[in-house]
């Protein structure tokens, strides 16, 4: 907050505390080497450095060591002494961006385009950098994200961006990167009850019915498979050229599907097609770890602060789904729910401590896990030498609602803003009635 | 005239149709009485040729008469003249003049009683309302059916049975085949339901069966067909009832009005009153109504009673109940057996024993075929009751003589005696043995044949004869009715192959193949030639086409055949436990309260003390004993929880849990008289896994679709007790206001075809609904308290007079400032006092305003962007408002977000630096002074209710998880415990799959698994159009819910 800001007033640029979103500005590009020293460093593959350092220079991560930081010629120093430093969480399959206002605005609605096939829409051109969301998730230590279509069964290709940016373009940080299919769901024999029955006409089963779209679905991907091989089509299918990629090994292909039966059979399909596979949901995934264990299909769990599907289910069983993933040797990665609920992301993924995992595993689940499942652990996901400096210094345990408190926060090196609508209004009616923040 | 006489010959095919399908099944053995049939003679009807009428004498002597369930007379005789029991007894001489039917060996019962069907009457037609929920919906305020009826369609006591039965020869055939001589039939439509009948079941003209013309008055939760968008949900349907009852008492005092409706509500009270629920908590609300009007009703349940027979038999109610009895379910594919739900396999293993439950705790019922969807099934449930546990004895007197003094018509039905009415049955032995067959059914003196009795039994080995028949034997078993056959060619090429007998009458047809010499079917069609020996004889075709004669004559009984329905099923008394709630995680004993010492906790008090470093807290008689160090033990169970942390239980201010069949009347802006307290469902899951998340007390709210909302209900968590046990014993009323979009519902869909919309459509048009209200209502309260007033009394005024005396408080569901603003003024203006805002995300814009006038305000600790009116909220609200001295809470509104509302409070901590101690108050007291019981929960203090909560880390924690949760003193929710529940739901998951499979394999039909989950509420949910006509709310929640799945399916 306002006593935050001050104390690191020399490294923020152009703030000022006028009220709206207007005057929060994308921060400017790193031009000073950082050091920061004291911290405990959560490095985000398991490793904890007490004491530790980090030091990055031009946007990259150049050193991360216990005790005293080497010596950097002009660099800014921040000591961070009983803080904890993470990398930035990252929040795949969001629609952030793509929502400002659920309901009751279409007009800021993005997230589902019409039709069932539509391999060929892309999030990116549709992410609104200017969300007054966006500070509120970003001010929660959440630095990346994947704002992904939905609707159909394809819903269309995701992008990774990076949270502080002036449009969709500099925000990229890996293009096109996913196409989105919605595994049809036949929930295990249930049926329409109260439907009257037509005389002579035999009504189809929920199973038949997803059968139909798996077919469907099948087809189409085998199509598109066969097309991919020529390099030059004679006529062009921009639906097919747009999954291209995912027989060059480019693009990956996140299937939506919860229960068991329909997990193996999106696993079995994409084995069969040579596609690289993401499980997203997977509330049944605990059933079938072998499967995706053998396979190297990971899965994206999406909330473990929810409900269980079944009365008979263990009433923790999604506190513990991450725990039971890990147990299964399955590579896992978790999101929240929706748009602004993704600044809870790091209290779903605290969530799982309580039942089983351990803090840095959880920690994981929304860093190195989410980044390698997205193909950016390259990049980012740890706070390793050589990868992005997109890390943030919290006064607490940023896994816990009592401990988070993001002091400051840099993306690529560079230090962001992390004023927000919601601070500004606080600091508006706390003014309103004489009160201290 | 000539309509007269077409009318008049309409009906004679019709008689003759009857007659010609009574010809086929004449045969040649039988006697041939039927020639002496009674006439339909009937008085004021004029007759085409010579009158026809018969003396209709019968004696049926030698038969073993089974007079009622506690006299048989064997080697009796039945005297029938006219339809009527002249004489039953031993030694009674048969008068000359009678038809003379010798049942040696055979039974007489009294013709059976099925006290619950539609036969005869005409389906309702099903209204067509708009599609698509609420707003999409065309607007019926009021009755469109033209009279002077009342104004709720779904209240139509006016409907009289009896002026639209009408008999129907092929349906009443299942009845009568399963031995039903007498029905009631009623109008299964609409909440208040009129008048049945009782009939027999004879061919011929309505005006000749009626017994009973005006048996019942009937109800039910459902409207039915009704077209008036009210009631949309089960509260409203309880509350239209109950308004009904006043209604019709005001009518009887005015003259002003005249209404149909209510004058036969009156007229019709003094009748059997008959209500259908479905399962035990349904019954209980139905109780509820009958004992504040002084009613008595007879329940029609769906055979559920088993769960909770001690509440069932404190109604003190009689019941009729049905057997059918679910099938087993497919389970073969491990992954689909998990969508059948724990209570689903139990009831399987269960609902036969419901009967003799029933019959053990001395309850009297009646049974019914319906609900069946095959009457075949019937006997067959009906002896896997009685190997359950039901008696013979009691299991024909719930078929006769109690479903006959329900209905009015003991006098006429229902034993054997003389004077009454000839309706029974004959059979080939006692009617609950699984080999008996019915002969014959005699409804009022009617003939109608089931099988045919004293005809030759064909079972025995035969040696055939005849060209291409050298070294054949023949041999027929089974049963009568369903003969097997087998054909065997000894000799050097010896082969034995088995084939098809049918037999019609006197005439037999069989075919076989023999596969080899010769290939092909033989066929064979012949008749019964003798019958002392039995032979058989006929012309044979061969598969070559050639001809031949044959004979087949008797030479030895055949052995008994081993056919599976011939079997007895084994008794099978090996089921589980009754469990409460019977759900998932049941108990099956209720736990009680313990007298525990909680040592060495971290005590966060919520009151002056603070939090405690190493405390001791004991607790005894559900009550908080003592509070301190070192406590003694003495006599109590020690709980080591050192390094662990102690709380009041918490309390959600706002939840939608544990009530069904919808949780918004939102059909009228102003539905106060709706009660969430009718619509209690105590086995809601999310009781038991909110306790997992220390939750203890909710508020139950309705929705927020209106105005003005209905009533609310403040409960506590005790898993496995009956609704009105749940409920928060002496706390104040509170109502549900709303505002907003919701109440103008701007997120509805567009109205179907431009229909009108309910008012109001803007914040403008919200205020005027409750400036018009309360002008209402103190006019009402002014009229009610003049001296003689005859003023009606409105149940939905009434409640509004309540909060204008203080009796009432309001939880008042809102957003933005503007509109907060406005009903703080319309309160100031009117006079009554707003309680809390919920949700109130902009409450911090107005605090001040609050503060000045009291008043609470419970918000969501984080949420927003979700719709327009929290584009503005934020996290700091709670902050803010805290600050600003309101009292503050954070409540759920949503089940999953209830059983971490500790962490929801832990985010005034992440936003805003609230002290944890003042965070913590967010969700325990503070909730607790907004409902006005803080002098009974919310903090841990000697005295109060021992509602607290163990913690594995700081309550406010991500990682903090509840490991026990006492309520009132008793554990409830034990992380060790549930572990140990787990694994025995597993393990008798795994038991009852076995048997299912068992059952399958010995040939049970199967149902496929369909999955029925609980609907979870939040303040928008609304009950879609009532597209279904249904039989119960359970049926049509299952609807809805499948309709649900179904379009998420496609949406997805």
């Amino acid at each position: 907050m306002k006593r935050t800001i001050l104390s690191l007033g020399g490294l923020l640029l152009g703030i000022s505390f006028a009220y709206g979103q207007a005057n929060i500005s994308p921060a400017k590009p790193q031009t000073k080497p950082v050091v920061i020293t004291g911290a405990t460093i959560h490095v985000g593959n398991g490793q904890v450095i007490n004491n530790g350092y980090i030091t990055f220079v031009k946007g990259k991560i150049t050193g991360v060591g216990e005790g005293a930081a080497p010596s950097v010629a002009d660099a800014e120093i921040i000591d961070a002494t009983g803080k904890q430093v993470y990398p930035g969480f990252i929040a795949p399959m969001t629609t952030l961006g793509l929502i400002e206002i659920e309901e009751g605005a279409r007009g800021t609605v993005d997230d589902t385009e019409t039709g069932e096939l539509n391999p060929h829409v892309r999030s990116l051109v549709a992410y609104n950098a200017d969300s007054k969301v966006i500070p509120t998730v970003r001010s929660n230590g959440i630095l990346l994200a994947q704002p992904t279509p939905n609707g159909g069964l394809i819903s269309g290709e995701s992008s990774v961006v990076q949270l502080d940016a002036w449009n969709w373009e500099d925000a990229a940080y890996k293009k096109d990167m996913a196409i989105h299919l919605n595994w049809p769901v036949a929930a295990g024999g249930r049926e329409r009850r109260g439907a009257i029955p037509v005389p002579g006409v035999v009504q189809e089963t929920p199973a038949q019915r997803a059968q139909k779209k798996v077919d469907e679905i099948t087809s189409l991907f085998e199509q598109a498979k066969a097309y991919a091989e020529i390099a030059k089509p004679a006529v062009t299918n921009i639906r097919f050229e747009a999954m291209r990629g995912l027989f060059n090994g480019t693009k990956k292909l996140f299937i939506i599907a919860d229960n068991a039966k329909e997990i193996g059979q999106a696993v079995t399909f994409s084995k069969r097609l040579g596609i690289s596979a993401v499980i997203v949901g997977g509330k049944e995934s605990y059933l079938v770890t072998d499967l995706l264990r053998e396979n190297n299909v990971p899965v994206i769990i999406r909330e473990t602060q929810t409900l269980p599907d079944r009365d008979e289910d263990d009433v923790y069983l999604p506190y513990k789904l991450p725990k039971l993933l890990q147990d299964g040797g399955v590579l896992y990665g978790l999101t929240g729910t929706g748009f602004w609920r993704q600044r809870n992301l790091p209290f779903e993924a605290g969530q799982a401590v309580g039942y089983g995992l351990t803090k840095e595993q959880a920690l994981s689940m929304i860093t190195i896990n989410n980044a390698k499942i997205l193909g950016i652990d390259k990049t980012t996901g740890t706070l390793e030498t050589g990868k992005d400096a997109n890390l943030f210094i919290s006064k607490g345990d940023a896994l816990d609602m009592i401990g988070l408190d993001v002091e400051t926060a840099f993306i690529q090196g560079r230090n962001i803003n992390l004023d927000n609508l919601h601070k500004q209004l606080y600091k508006k009616f706390s003014d309103k009635y004489g009160l201290k923040e | 005239m000539i309509i007269k006489i077409f009318i008049f010959f309409l009906s004679l095919i019709d008689k003759f149709r009857g007659k010609s399908i009574y010809m086929k099944k004449t045969i040649l053995f039988y006697f041939l009485f039927f020639a002496l049939k009674v006439c339909d003679a009937q008085e004021t009807f004029p007759v085409n040729g010579a009158w026809d009428i018969r003396p209709g004498q019968y004696a049926f002597i030698n038969g073993t008469i089974v007079t009622n369930a506690d006299q048989t007379i064997s080697g009796g005789t039945l005297l029938v003249k006219d339809r009527i029991i002249e004489a039953v007894g031993k030694d009674i001489p048969i008068p000359k003049g009678y038809t003379v039917v010798n049942l040696e060996g055979k039974y007489i019962y009294p013709g059976l009683i099925d006290a619950y069907t539609t036969y005869g009457i005409p389906e309702q037609p099903r209204q067509v309302f708009g599609a698509g929920g609420f707003g999409g919906r065309v607007i019926v305020p009021v009755s469109t059916k033209p009279g002077a009826y009342g104004w709720n369609e779904s209240i139509k006591p006016e409907m009289n049975a009896k002026t639209v039965f009408h008999g129907d020869a092929a349906k009443s055939e299942d009845l009568k085949k399963n031995g039903f001589s007498t029905v009631q039939s009623l109008i299964h439509d609409g909440i208040a339901r009129g008048t049945s009948v009782v009939v027999s079941l004879g061919d011929e003209r309505d005006n000749l069966i009626m017994l009973n013309d005006q048996a019942a008055a009937h109800y039910s939760f459902s409207k039915g067909t009704a077209a008036t968008n009210y009631p949309s949900s089960l509260m409203g349907s309880i509350a239209l009832l109950r308004q009904t009852y006043y209604d019709a008492q005001w009518y009887k005092t005015q003259k002003g009005e005249y209404n149909i409706s209510l004058d036969e509500f009156n007229r019709t009270q003094n009748l059997p009153q008959i209500f259908e629920v479905s399962d035990p908590q349904s019954i209980l609300r139905a109780d509820k109504i009958a004992k504040e009007f002084g009613r008595h009703y007879i329940y029609k349940t769906d055979g559920l009673e088993y769960r909770r027979i001690a509440a069932i038999k404190a109604t003190g109610s009689e019941f009729i109940i049905p057997v059918n009895f679910p099938e087993p379910y497919d389970v073969e594919d491990p992954i689909d057996a998990r969508s059948i739900k724990y209570d689903q396999l139990k009831n399987w293993e269960l609902a036969p024993t419901n009967p003799g439950v029933l019959e053990k705790a001395g309850v009297k019922f009646a049974i019914t075929s319906y609900g069946l969807t095959n009457a075949r099934d019937f006997w067959t449930n009906i002896r896997t009751a009685i190997t359950n546990g039901l008696s013979e004895k009691q299991a024909l007197n719930s078929l006769t003589t109690i479903p006959a003094e329900m209905l009015g018509v003991a006098d006429k039905v229902g034993t054997l005696t003389k004077g009454k009415l000839a309706s029974f049955i004959i059979t080939s032995g006692n009617l609950f043995k699984p080999d008996n067959i019915i002969y014959e059914n005699w409804a009022e003196g009617r003939q109608y044949v089931v099988s045919k009795m004293n005809i030759a039994d064909l079972r025995g080995n035969y040696l055939v004869n005849g060209t291409g028949f050298a070294n054949t034997t023949l041999t027929i078993n089974g049963s009568p009715g369903v003969y097997e056959v087998s054909v065997k060619h000894s000799g050097t090429d010896s082969t034995r192959t088995r084939g098809t007998i049918t037999r019609t009458g006197d005439r037999v047809s069989i075919y076989f193949d023999y596969k080899q010499n010769p290939e092909g079917i033989i066929r064979l069609s012949g008749y019964i030639s003798s019958i002392f020996p039995i032979t058989l004889k006929g012309d044979a075709v061969f598969p070559d086409g050639s001809l031949s004669k044959w004979t087949a004559t008797f030479t030895s009984a055949a052995p008994a055949s081993k056919s599976p329905s011939q079997e007895t099923p084994k008794p099978n008394l090996n089921v589980g436990p009754v469990i409460y709630p019977f759900a998932a995680f049941g108990n099956a004993e209720i736990p009680k309260a313990e007298t525990v010492l909680l040592k060495n906790a971290t005590v966060w008090t919520n009151e002056k003390e603070g939090i405690l470093k190493n405390t001791d807290v004991l607790i005894e008689n559900g009550k908080i004993k003592s509070v301190g160090k070192n406590l003694p033990s003495a006599g109590a169970k020690v709980i080591d929880a050192t390094g662990k942390h102690i709380s009041a239980g918490i309390v959600d201010e706002h939840s939608h849990i544990a009530a069904t069949g919808g949780i918004n009347e939102g059909t009228q802006s102003v539905t106060s008289e709706v009660r969430i307290a009718d619509v209690i469902d105590a086995e809601d899951i999310n009781l038991y896994r909110q306790l997992a998340g220390g939750v203890t007390t909710s508020h139950i709210l309705h929705g927020s679709a209106n105005a003005i909302g209905g009533q609310t209900q403040l409960i506590k968590h005790r898993w496995g007790m009956l609704p009105e046990e749940i409920k928060f014993a002496g706390s104040d009323g509170f109502i549900k206001f709303a505002l907003g979009e919701n109440v103008k519902g701007s997120n509805n869909g567009p109205p179907a075809n431009n229909a009108a919309l309910r008012f109001p459509q803007t914040r403008m048009g919200v205020e005027e609904v409750y400036i018009d209200a309360f002008t209402r209502a103190k006019e009402y309260k002014t009229a009610r308290a003049a001296k003689g007033s005859t003023t009606r009394r409105d149940l939905e005024l009434d409640a509004l007079v309540e909060i204008l005396d203080n009796k009432r408080f309001i939880t008042c569901h809102s957003y933005v400032q503007s509109e907060i603003n406005m009903l703080m003024h319309v309160a100031d203006s009117m006079g009554f006092h707003i309680n809390t805002f919920t949700h109130i995300l902009e409450g911090y814009k107005v605090a001040d305003k609050m503060k000045a006038r009291n008043i609470a305000g419970s918000t969501f600790s984080d949420w927003w962007a979700y719709k327009s009116e929290v584009a503005e909220a934020i996290p700091y609200n709670g902050k803010l408002m805290h600050e600003v001295g309101l009292v503050t809470g954070f409540n759920s509104d949503d089940a999953e977000m209830a059983r971490r509302l500790n962490q929801e409070a832990g985010k005034a901590v992440t936003y805003g630096h609230m002290s944890e101690e003042d965070a913590l108050k967010l969700v325990t007291l503070n909730p607790a002074k907004m409902m006005h019981v803080d002098n009974r929960i919310g903090s841990i203090k000697p005295g109060k209710d021992a509602d607290i909560v163990l913690w594995s880390a700081d309550p406010l924690s991500v990682y903090a998880v509840a490991e026990k949760t006492f309520v009132d003193g008793v554990l409830y929710w034990d992380i060790e415990k549930d572990a140990e529940k787990q694994k025995a739901l597993a393990a008798d998951e795994g038991r009852i799959i076995q048997k299912m499979l068992e059952a399958k394999n010995k040939g049970a039909a199967t149902q496929r698994p369909t999955t029925t989950r609980h609907r979870l509420y939040e303040c928008e949910s609304v009950e879609e159009d009532n597209f279904v006509v249904a039989d119960d709310y359970t049926e049509m929640e299952r609807a809805k819910q499948a309709a649900r799945e179904a379009r998420d399916h496609n949406e997805q």
